[in-house]
């Protein structure tokens, strides 16, 4: 059984202990505890099942690499599937429940996979389920998918907030193992701006449990001294409980810091996202250890050696009572030198090398521990956990020779260097055949922008695996990021490790090395997706031989912990079956991030409201009051309609539409785009921005103008104000302000760059209120101060002066098609002046009216809309808006598109009005129906819909739309197809339904 | 060919698995071919499969320059429908569609195919008119879709709030015959079928020069040797026009990357494809229980294959709002892929200035569920020299002409 030793235990404090809950039974822990050691504590060595056969798994690891101990933690807003209780920090009144099991942890129906385990190999799906056709959709996929998942989906919003940081530094170290403290000591020392982060809650690595001694002292020593005068260094920054997640190009570094994960609910955001630009990377994040493959190296209680010595140093548990050690390599044998000094069994080491003569072999044995080499572990025996092991030959078959009995198994095929962050950004990997594992190539680099090295690899993540090589390989790349920096390096201390001489590994990629296929099939190498050796050969078997065919055949390396533990040993499993060598063959692709990351910190605070800017006018407050129904409108939310109360929102825009062509209405129109553009050759770049000319545009008068993209189509509209001899104010479309701010800066900076014209977008800077209606000039006279006399400001002017005292300039510009005045004013006089209009309107029966009274009376006068009326395909011919568009320039945007034969065709379908012949209104968005099919079978469309609505005014369904040569077909009628399946007739009209000569608006 | 089936695997389990034989052969390139087919995606194996099904051009070798399947055909978040809007888009979507519905059979090879039903949210005003219009239109073209109720789509899928603060569901437009498939094992089965009729799938072959001579195609140039063929078709997505350039026209395509993300996978929490265009994400859950995201493209050109964290963030955001459960879900892993996009956003299967040379591009965001149809067309093109109706509208002259198919029309994001 495991369980918690007396003694030891560097990272638990006894003197707190705490109580957990795992699937409802109470445990006890010590602060300190990850998860993972609080549950072995207590004998809990089953943690859950398997994805595919629902195999009983036990804890594997005890660090990011673990592909099994997977819990659903907490419960309601706080509950997460899939963490990992390896780098869960216990705590007080910790909750978790296994997962991927039904009824029971202990018994799974799901396990009867298991026994068909035979019949579902690698890619079995891909050959079966496919007669008949639709069982596939109705009876198989929906089998698979129940069983599909780990964790439970969460039922509740998350209660937790998150947040991010911006940072930049010229260093930033990943990794707070001995390689990266060194390294960053000697980045700090000179003066660079440094970040030094670490995954877990600890300094050190892996040093102190693997018994490194460092300048004659234990390596906890030198960790203290080093953390000491880095913590000193101003220009140094140290954060554990932060993993970097990803590295990407031009130096952006993510990482994602668990700030109150082990404290839930105390206030603090649970995750911190720090975005952060680096110059340099350097990448101190060590190495795994590799599991090795043998007949049922899947049972729980067959952990990495590596794990079982820190579960037994940092946390005083131990996995089993008797741990049968196997390896293929020197390092092993310090966990069962850990063992021992424990107090616990090691009833035999199996080193499948046929010698096993080093330091460690002999320390071993001098300690009375069994070491027999050239001997694999054919199989291991048990269910639930395992209960002992049958040895054979190295050599052989299979044939076991001795059967022995044990609770636990420590294996170790060697350590793979985490190559992760060097290879996010494109970095290279050599393979190191002596020591049987891929490392960064350094002259094969992820670059920078100017084409230096981006990250610097150092220590176990380098390859330098013993703490003596990793510390001096962390100084020279210490060094050398220095350098990279141009900066001096100062003279800094090095730590020196004691050597401790370690024979060479073997590398051992299935044991015993000729097992049979019965064997094969219960080797794991992914032992969350179950993907075993028999899979892998398979692929190979079936031809999909690429290391990517291979994995995605097989799904190896596809489950939560990506590969971190079977990518290589399936690779070099695949190269055995492909008789290629393994550097041939090639790893996959690694991809940010290194561990999973929450969704929730990837998004930080942008959540709800503010998800997205938000962007508010002075008016804002006011409509809120008021109880608008405010729909979006690119980032602002504007009011569509002010209902009453017991008013729907129909009722209520017929009320605005009627009473502003009645009385008089209020628009807050601040949303419109209102683009300055100025300088010498501003004319000139207007006349090549509008169809029509600008540049003629006397002081003080507006032009409505039509700007198109450079195919021709029409993309925006609005009145254009010449301001000075050398400003112009262009107005866009509320939606289109922001685009079209970048599109004129884009033609500036890319094609006229030698043009000397200035834009600025002062959209925000300025208030705008449409005030509409026939009294709208009462109510302007009544706030008094300029002159806004038909005689003084006719139609299409402007003039400037205060309004009740506050500065502003009046437009004679009209989108309703009544007499109409906007009113611009700054930003911060916007409420005021609304508030004076209210009061002054009110003898007037003043009224505010909102974006679809807007719409509805801008369709009734047979004005276009931008989006409405186009949308990408529409030229200003269609529209009939032939009168806008220059004849005499020899040049603007679009020009030449629309001189291009099917945009110049007769046959295009033109803007006309419909009028539908019982009153209704013509559903959104219907086609008008042509006799016939074309040529893809599909009957024949001659036009559709545009605008269509209810006027209140004219108390009938009036509508804007295209038809093909539609102005020559006035009167006639047509048929458009309606949602239901019928259709509706309709007559063409002109589409300007009220006011054909512009008295209103003139008046 | 061995068939597939229950009983290929019940009786191969008894041998353990040991007599499966190879999905495709592994052939060296020949001297000549009467057909080359550059690109070993969807749509260049859906080509040499047609002009072998369809036409009975069987002397075809594909050449891949990695592995097959490996570009965006690989990395695709598999989304399935013909919800299109203009007429020749809704032609050739829709006769893809309808392929994939029986493609298993036609492969025996399941490629998982789930008509789960695909929702695009609307979530402006202006957006529900704009899916009203397509609906309106799909009914001309005799593509099934609807417009849906907030309420309705709540029903489909109950994790989404329907009522977020800033873009609430006004409606959907839906098409309860989309969905997705497992790309791999189109690739796959499209290659396994190809292979079985003859073809040589040649991976690890890269297409480096075009031969012509009077202004005909001759052969390729490739990192395996020269090879002549009679005909040539070029598939490569995001690299054409770098085969444009070696076989000396130009292309109006830009190349961006579009990325894609997958959680950890949870248990199935949602049943159907949501799309939601207005803020830019979309989401689906695969068999496997992962959420598969993705959003819009990078705004710059590149050809890696990996884009920058600020779109994927983009993309999460909008989904948080709209999926509040996922926030305690964990990213596992994003990947870019480099998309050819047209002015248009709408392909290109056309002739080429070049005699026998035939290109097939410009699917950019939205050609996984395009591949039986577009190998049907483009195969057609290729064995007859001339494009049927499916492929007539998309020659590559329309640009000229300003007769484009415009597609953005209708939806921000088109996968
Ligand atoms: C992240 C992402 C998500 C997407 N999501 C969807 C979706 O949900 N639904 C959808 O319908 N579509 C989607 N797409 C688009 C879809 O993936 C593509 O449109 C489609 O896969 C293109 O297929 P293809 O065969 O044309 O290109 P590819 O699959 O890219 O194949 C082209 C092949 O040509 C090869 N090649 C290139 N140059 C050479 C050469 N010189 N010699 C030889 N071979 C060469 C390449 O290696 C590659 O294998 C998505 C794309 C991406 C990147």
């Amino acid at each position: 059984m495991s369980t918690r030793l007396s003694k030891g235990g560097r990272l638990i404090d006894r003197a707190h202990a705490i109580e957990i809950s795992f699937n409802g039974k109470r445990l006890r822990g010590y602060r300190g505890d990850t998860l993972s050691a609080a549950l072995l504590a207590n004998d809990q060595m089953l943690v859950g099942r398997s994805f595919k056969y629902h195999r009983p798994r036990g804890i594997v690891a005890s660090g990011a690499e673990e592909p099994n101990a997977l819990v659903n933690l907490g419960a309601g807003a706080r509950a997460e599937p899939n963490q990992r209780t390896t780098t869960t920090e216990a705590f007080d009144g910790l909750v978790a429940a296994s997962q991927n099991h039904w009824p029971s942890l202990d018994y799974d129906i799901g396990a009867v996979n298991n026994l068909a385990a035979r019949f579902l190999p690698a890619g079995f799906y891909y050959k079966t389920f496919i007669h008949p056709r639709p069982a596939w959709k109705h009876l198989f996929e929906p089998i698979i998918r129940r069983s599909a998942g780990l964790g439970k989906a969460p039922a509740e919003p998350d209660a937790d907030r998150y947040e991010q940081v911006y940072a930049h530094c010229d260093l930033l170290v990943a990794g707070g193992g001995i390689a990266g403290l060194q390294a960053a000591l000697i980045a700090g020392a000179a003066g660079a701006r440094v970040m030094l982060l670490e995954q877990t809650a600890h300094w050190g690595g892996r040093a102190p449990v693997d018994g490194d001694v460092i300048d004659g002292k234990p390596a906890e020593e030198w960790i203290t001294a080093t953390l000491d005068a880095l913590g000193k260094m101003e220009n140094v920054t140290l954060k554990t409980r932060c993993m970097v997640a990803g590295v990407y190009d031009h130096g952006y570094v993510l990482a994602e810091e668990r700030v109150a994960d082990h404290t839930p609910g105390d206030g603090r955001p649970r995750k911190r996202l720090w975005r952060i630009r680096a110059t340099r990377v350097l990448s101190a994040t060590g190495a795994l250890e590799r599991p090795l493959a043998f007949a049922g190296n899947d049972i729980p209680g067959v952990m990495l050696a590596s794990a079982v010595r820190d579960y037994v140093g940092n946390w005083a548990v131990s996995p089993g009572d008797r741990t049968v050690v196997v390896t293929n390599n020197d390092d092993a044998y310090r966990t069962a030198i850990a063992l021992k000094e424990a107090g616990l069994e090691v009833p035999v080491i199996v080193d499948a090398r046929a010698q096993a003569n080093g330091a460690l072999p002999q320390k071993a044995r001098a300690m009375g521990i069994r070491v027999e080499a050239g001997r694999a572990i054919v199989k291991v025996k048990g269910g639930k956990r395992v209960t002992g092991v049958a040895l054979g030959l190295m050599a052989g078959e299979g044939a076991v020779l001795e059967e022995i009995a044990c609770d636990a198994v420590a294996m170790s095929g060697g350590w793979s260097p985490v190559v992760h962050l060097w290879s996010h950004c494109g970095g290279k990997l050599t393979w190191d055949r002596a020591r049987a594992m891929f490392r960064p190539d350094a002259a094969r680099p992820p670059l920078t922008q100017d084409g230096s090295a981006l990250v610097i690899a150092a220590g176990a993540a380098n390859g330098a695996l013993t703490g003596a090589e990793a510390l001096a390989d962390a100084a020279e790349a210490g060094v050398a990021a220095v350098k990279s920096l141009d900066l001096k390096a100062k003279t800094t201390p090095i730590g020196k490790a004691e050597a401790v001489e370690e024979a060479m590994i073997e590398p051992v990629w299935m044991m015993p090395q000729g097992a049979k296929a019965s064997l094969r099939m219960k080797m794991w190498l992914d032992f969350q997706n179950d993907v075993k050796v028999s899979d892998v050969q398979l692929a190979a078997r079936e031809g999909y031989q690429s290391v990517e065919h291979t994995k995605r055949y097989t799904t190896l390396g596809m489950a939560t912990d990506q590969g971190k533990l079977s990518n290589i040993n399936g690779l070099a499993i695949l190269a055995d079956a492909l008789n290629e060598d393994i550097p041939a063959v090639g790893t996959t692709t690694f991809r940010p991030p290194y561990t999973p990351v929450t969704i929730g910190a990837l998004v930080g605070e942008a959540r709800g409201e503010i998800f997205q800017p938000l962007r508010r006018t002075p008016m804002q407050g006011w409509h809120e009051a008021q109880g608008a129904y405010l729909e979006p409108v690119g980032l602002w939310r504007r009011p569509y309609c002010y209902p009453r109360a017991g008013e729907t929102h129909e009722q209520a825009v017929n009320r605005e539409i009627l009473n502003t062509r009645a009385n008089v209405g209020l628009l807050d129109a601040s949303t419109l785009g209102k683009i300055i553009v100025r300088g010498p050759d501003a004319g000139r770049f207007l006349d090549m921005l509008y169809t029509n000319v600008m540049s003629s545009l006397p002081v003080g008068k507006c032009r409505y103008g039509l700007m198109c993209n450079e195919q021709g189509f029409l993309s925006d509209d609005g009145v254009v104000v010449r301001l000075a001899e050398d400003t112009w104010l262009c107005h866009t479309t509320s939606g289109g302000a922001d685009r079209i701010h970048g599109w004129m800066e884009d033609w500036l900076q890319c094609e006229w760059w030698d043009w000397k014209v200035y834009t600025a977008n002062v959209t925000e800077q300025y208030a705008q209120i449409a005030v509409a209606g026939p009294k709208a000039r009462l109510v302007l006279e009544k706030l008094g101060g300029m002159d806004v006399s038909k005689e003084t400001m006719p139609f299409m002017t402007f003039a400037e002066g205060e309004l009740a005292g506050i500065p502003a300039r009046v437009h004679r510009i009209s989108f309703s098609g009544e007499l109409s005045y906007e009113i611009a004013v700054p930003a911060s006089h916007g409420l005021a002046l609304w508030e004076k209009l209210v009061a002054a309107g009110a003898e007037f029966g003043v009224m505010p009216y909102g974006t679809e009274a807007m719409h509805i009376m801008r369709a009734e006068k047979g004005f276009i809309m931008i989006g409405d009326e186009t949308d990408g395909t529409v030229i200003p011919q269609d529209l009939g808006l032939d009168w806008a568009i220059s004849k005499k320039k020899a040049d603007f945007l679009g020009k030449r598109g629309q001189e291009r034969t099917y945009l110049a065709s007769p046959d295009r379908w033109k803007l006309v009005g419909f009028e539908t012949l019982d009153g209704s209104v013509i559903p959104d968005g219907a086609y008008v129906l042509d006799a016939g099919t074309n040529d893809y079978g599909f009957r024949k469309a001659q036009g559709r819909v545009t605008s269509t609505y209810h006027s209140p005014t004219l108390q009938k369904g009036i509508a804007m739309g295209l038809l093909r040569h539609g102005p020559q077909r006035m009167g006639e009628v047509v048929e458009f197809n309606t949602m239901a399946g019928g259709t509706v007739a309709a007559r063409v009209v002109n589409p300007v339904f009220l006011d054909p000569n512009g008295e209103k608006q003139n008046g | 060919m061995k068939r597939y089936s229950v009983f290929a695997i019940a009786r191969e389990a008894l041998r353990y698995h040991t007599g499966w034989e190879r999905a495709w052969r592994s052939p060296d390139p020949k001297p000549a071919y009467d057909a080359i087919i550059i690109g070993a995606g969807g749509h260049g194996l859906a080509t040499a499969y047609y002009l072998g099904k369809n036409h009975g051009i069987t002397n075809v070798a594909i050449l891949e320059k990695g592995w097959l399947g490996g570009g965006n055909s690989g990395r695709n978040t598999t989304i399935i429908r013909s919800n299109y809007l203009q007429d020749s888009s809704s032609a050739i979507f829709e006769k893809a569609r309808s392929l994939y519905e029986t493609m298993s059979q036609d492969l025996n090879y399941n490629v998982m195919f789930s008509p789960r039903g695909l929702l695009m949210l609307a979530q402006t005003h202006h957006e529900a008119r704009g899916y009203k219009r397509t609906v309106h239109a799909n009914r001309l073209q005799g593509v099934a879709t609807e417009w849906i109720s907030p309420q309705e789509v709540k029903k489909l899928v109950p994790i989404i709030n329907i009522d977020g603060p800033r873009y609430p569901v006004l409606g959907a437009q839906y098409q309860a015959r989309g969905g997705t498939a497992r790309h791999d094992a189109v690739n796959w089965g499209y290659a396994r079928a190809c292979s079985d009729m003859g073809m040589d799938v040649i991976q690890n072959c890269e297409v480096t020069a075009i031969r012509s001579e009077n202004g005909m195609v001759t052969g390729v140039e490739t990192t395996r040797g020269a090879i002549s063929c009679k005909k040539l078709g070029i598939v490569v997505a995001g690299h054409s026009g770098v085969l444009a350039e070696m076989a000396g026209f130009r292309l109006p395509i830009e190349s961006m990357a579009l990325q894609a993300l997958v959680s950890e996978p949870i248990k199935p929490c949602i049943d159907v494809v949501v799309m939601a265009n207005t803020v830019h994400g979309y989401i689906s859950q695969s068999d496997k229980g992962e959420l598969v995201i993705g959003g819009g493209t990078d705004g710059f050109n590149n050809y890696t294959q990996r884009g920058s964290f600020q779109h994927i963030e983009e993309t999460l955001r909008a989904l948080i709002e709209t999926f509040p459960i996922i926030s305690r879900v964990k990213m596992l892993r994003q990947w870019g892929g480099i998309v050819d996009m047209t002015g248009d956003r709408s392909p290109i299967i056309s002739k080429t200035p070049l005699g026998n040379c035939f290109i097939n591009c410009g699917w950019g965001t939205g050609g996984f569920k395009a591949i039986p149809g577009s190998g049907w067309a483009m195969a057609e093109l290729v064995a007859k020299g001339e494009p049927g109706p499916l492929a007539a509208e998309f020659d590559m002259w329309r640009f000229k002409e300003g007769r484009f198919i415009d597609e953005s029309v209708a939806a921000g994001v088109a996968h």
